[in-house]
């Protein structure tokens, strides 16, 4: 093999390069550079070392914001992931009604999400919202704007009614790809219908579900919008998510070095579960 | 373990039936004996696989009947008609390994572990599959894949039948040859049903004891491998079977003599009575023309040597003719005149021989 070395080939990177410098490397480096200084504006930078690092991670606030976060996350996996396979499985396969499923499913997704947000506000309110008033007539005590359990209760069924359509989307992609055939050897052997799901539907979604377990792991993981309309973070911090307190500190309370720290440890803490999280698979993969 | 009868077997996918080409099966009936070796032959789309998925229980046919040993099993899925198939593509479960496929069919009918495993081990000896058993089945090769199918086919031994959809098509030549006379070898040490559904003519007469030659949804002719190569009943047969396949030659029929283009042939035909046929035919096998001093004037365009054989292209005033003669025959050049073997020639009316 003769490769022609030509190094003038490097200016097709260029462009990229500079496009990826102005949307992520340079805002990131400032993230950097604010987490080990300390400003008072007026461009006056004095050098802190780890100090934020330190302060944030032995933080209470932080852990519980951390705490939250992951607790949050669990919770709409452990629904969004069961249920969004439930429903492609019981979507139908052919017909007219395909489409209007598609269309019903999809409608959620294009929701813009303060608009989400503000939509279940309103539908939720304890005295003129449909949910809140309909639950308060059925003899509930549902107020999600002063108690803890309701806010965190409308927060999970937001984001059911928001993202679950997504699971759903991508499982039926991979149920569509299953060839007819799959199903008749299964018939033929007898296969019961948990049998087929365990052993047909299920590794032949292995694909898709990865992707739509990272994909609502990172977005639910970073959530800010649709909790800060419905609840603000509240009541107290009961909902404030990690990136609710996050810009709290940092828009908030103006702490620009700590909230930088924070910043690059909910970035790392997100690349590193993604990261573990891609490698299971991938190892599973390969023993099969 | 039963003979199969199919009545009147038509099928069409379309929910309105008003022309012949909306059903993909037309007027089926068969009986297959207990224990033979069938194959189900035709091109693609002429209905092969449609019937074998009828006689699997996977589609209810539109009209007619299907019979296990005279039960009407018409409605019953194939659980309970208790039948086995093997796909075109490998299907295997991904998550399994070799050994828990091959048991996966044992298993759902709830059989005894220790049978289960002296069946496994049985299949797995006679396919090959011992090495890889307890690797994870995705990691297989195609062939191998093909190998489980076919295995989870014949691991269950009380089946009435067992079925191949043309299970040979994403296996190597080579290996094709090794598992074709596997199977040959199978039928006769398990003595079971085998139905087997191919467009490839060998691998349709190396198998089967008696061939269904389809075409357009319609049972064309059922045989032995020699008497649709010998008496094919309809022009399609002669086509399809036979490499060249039957030259086919428009002929007319006046008092009780067959006439190509003004020359009269000897025909095996004994009642030549014309019929309102609209139209005739000559058939007559490339292998049974022989040149002789007189008969049809032909001009050879084309001749080309296989090794065994030279198949010869010529023309002649109403068409193209091939002859197939021995590698080491003269062939005359240019023009010649050829005569066929009286024998084997045949009249075909509207496509269906005249007997």
């Amino acid at each position: 093999m003769n490769k022609t070395i030509n190094q003038k080939a490097w200016f097709f990177v260029v462009p990229v390069f500079v496009l990826v410098a102005f949307n992520a490397v340079i805002p990131l480096m400032t993230v950097v550079n604010y987490s080990f200084q300390e400003t008072f504006g007026n461009n006056v930078f004095m050098w802190e070392g780890t100090r934020w690092f330190k302060q944030i991670l032995q933080s209470e606030r932080f852990h519980a914001a951390l705490g939250r976060q992951f607790l949050f996350t669990g919770i709409i996996l452990v629904i969004q992931i069961p249920l969004g396979i439930a429903i492609a499985l019981s979507m139908p396969k052919e017909g007219p009604w395909v489409s209007v499923c598609l269309v019903l499913m999809s409608m959620p997704l294009l929701i813009p999400w303060n608009v989400v947000g503000a939509m279940w506000n309103i539908f939720a309110l304890p005295e003129i919202g449909f949910l809140g008033h309909t639950l308060n007539g059925l003899g509930f005590d549902y107020n999600f704007t002063q108690q803890i359990g309701d806010a965190w209760f409308t927060t999970i069924l937001m984001d059911v009614w928001h993202w679950t359509s997504l699971v759903v989307l991508l499982s039926y992609a991979g149920l569509m790809s299953i060839q007819p055939a799959y199903y008749q050897a299964a018939e033929i052997d007898g296969a019961s219908r948990w049998s087929v799901f365990r052993y047909i539907e299920l590794p032949k979604m292995k694909k898709v579900l990865t992707i739509a377990i990272l994909l609502r792991f990172m977005d639910s993981f970073m959530i800010y919008t649709e909790p800060f309309v419905l609840t603000g973070g509240g009541p107290g911090n009961a909902t404030a998510f990690l990136s609710i307190d996050l810009v709290k500190m940092a828009l908030g309370q103006f702490d620009l070095g700590p909230a930088a720290a924070m910043s690059l440890i909910y970035f790392f803490i997100v690349l590193l579960v993604c990261w573990v999280f891609y490698n299971l698979m991938m190892k599973n993969e390969e023993q099969s | 373990m039963s003979k199969i009868t199919l009545k009147d077997l038509s099928h069409s996918y379309l929910y309105s039936q008003s022309k012949k080409e909306d059903w993909a099966l037309r007027d089926v009936n068969i009986d297959w004996k207990d224990g033979g070796a069938y194959a189900l032959l035709g091109p693609s789309g002429c209905g092969k696989t449609t019937l074998l998925n009828i006689v699997s229980g996977l589609i209810t046919p539109t009209k007619g009947q299907i019979l296990f040993n005279d039960d009407d099993v018409t409605l019953n899925n194939p659980v309970e008609r208790n039948i086995a198939q093997i796909f075109q593509f490998p299907v295997i479960y991904d998550t399994m390994s070799v050994y828990d496929n091959l048991a996966f069919p044992l298993k759902n009918r709830g059989i005894s572990k220790e049978e289960i495993d002296s069946k496994v081990l049985e299949i797995a000896e006679m396919l090959e599959l011992k090495s890889t058993l307890y690797n994870r089945a995705s990691g297989l090769t195609a062939d191998g894949k093909q190998k489980i199918s076919l295995g989870r086919g014949l691991v269950r031994s009380d089946v009435n039948v067992i079925m191949f959809d043309e299970p040979l098509t994403v296996i190597d030549p080579h290996l094709k040859w090794v598992l074709r006379s596997k199977l040959k070898e199978l039928h006769q040490k398990i003595n079971r049903t085998m139905i087997y559904v191919t467009h490839d003519q060998t691998e349709a007469l190396t198998f089967a004891d008696q061939v269904v030659v389809m075409h357009e949804g319609q049972i064309v002719q059922i045989g032995t491998p020699v008497s649709l190569f010998e008496k094919p009943k309809h022009t399609f047969v002669g086509h399809f079977i036979g490499s060249p396949g039957m030259n086919i030659l428009p002929c007319e029929i006046s008092s009780g003599n067959v006439f190509i283009d003004g020359n009269k042939i000897e025909t095996s035909i004994v009642n030549t009575k014309k019929e309102n046929y609209s139209k005739t035919e000559v058939g007559i096998r490339p292998e049974f023309i022989k040149f002789s001093n007189g008969g049809i004037p032909i001009k050879i365009s084309k001749v080309s040597n296989t090794g065994r054989h030279k198949i010869i292209d010529s023309e002649c005033s109403i068409g193209r003719i091939k002859i197939l003669s021995k590698s080491n025959e003269e062939i005359p050049s240019d023009t010649a005149f050829i005569s066929f073997d009286k024998k084997f020639t045949y009249v075909y009316g509207d496509d269906w021989i005249i007997e």
